[in-house]
């Protein structure tokens, strides 16, 4: 490797490399970082919910009416919901969003496919937020054996 | 070179195999994702509605889906863990088969700690 006087000398054939400024934005970069972001955080949401809704008590089983009214009946858990509903959704739009990008390879098909993400995304984030704001944990007309207790009391 | 046994398909080792099962459990979650939001937003029709539908989710054959709901929501959690380990963690890249194991071993811990229970509840009558 070593250099002699010998070596001659060749101009450089371009001028040399100079990183172009990016046109295109950074949303791929946004979205990878997002990924982790949000994955760490549903990582203690989402195991949070399990728990709470299939280990402790009778799991599964306890869950009906009036334990979802118990739940929403505390901003915490409404708070918990919506952060959890929001991140899935995204996190889980963005993921499907990467796979329809990796095997879907007509313009076409990847339009049609994102097009469907994109729209069943709108109405499950909104129908889902909707329904944790405007629930009503004691609805007048409902037979009162299906309420939580603390609608009678 | 390493024996190809049958041509050339290419069959990657722990990296490609956890990347394969990331995206099958993350499409997976997905779906169900969009169906239990439904199902959870007719608390907003009635309480018999939310009732009716829900208690088909406690059959023993949706038990069985739940188990593997949540089997696949433990690999995602802790491989997702394991990625951004791989990508902030200065020996990530170095150490991610063996976290890869990591991952699997507290998959089978976890499980072990939530199937007994669950199992119980779905198939242990008194309801």
């Amino acid at each position: 490797m070593a250099q002699t006087d010998a070596t001659p000398l060749v101009a450089s054939p371009r001028s040399p490399y100079v990183r172009r400024k990016t046109t295109r934005g950074n949303f791929e970069l946004y979205s990878w970082v997002f990924m982790r972001a949000s994955g760490v955080v549903l990582v203690a949401l989402i195991f949070g919910h399990l728990f709470v809704n299939l280990m402790v008590g009778d799991g599964v089983h306890a869950i009906d009416f009036a334990f979802v009214a118990g739940k929403w009946a505390s901003p915490f858990w409404q708070v918990w919901d919506l952060l959890m509903l929001w991140l899935a959704m995204i996190h889980g739009t963005n993921g499907v969003r990467t796979i329809i990008n990796d095997y879907a390879q007509r313009d076409l098909t990847r339009g049609v496919l994102k097009s469907l993400l994109y729209l069943a995304f709108t109405l499950t984030v909104v129908l889902g937020t909707l329904v944790i704001f405007t629930f009503d944990p004691c609805p007048p007309e409902a037979p009162a054996e299906l309420l939580a207790s603390f609608c009678t009391a | 070179m390493p024996n190809a046994p049958a041509g050339t398909l290419y069959r990657g080792r722990e990296g490609m195999w956890s990347w394969v099962a990331h995206r099958v459990t993350g499409v997976s979650i997905f779906f169900f994702l969009l169906v239990h939001v439904l199902d959870t937003a007719l608390v907003r029709v009635s309480p018999e509605a939310y009732n009716a539908v829900i208690g088909t989710y406690q059959t023993p054959i949706m038990g069985l889906g739940e188990a593997g709901l949540v089997a696949a929501i433990v690999f995602h959690a802790f491989n997702g863990l394991r990625i951004a380990l791989v990508d902030f963690w200065s020996k990530g890249p170095q150490y991610h088969r063996v976290m890869l194991w990591v991952v699997l071993g507290l998959l089978v811990v976890t499980m072990a700690g939530f199937l007994p229970r669950h199992l119980m509840n779905v198939f242990g009558g008194g309801h």
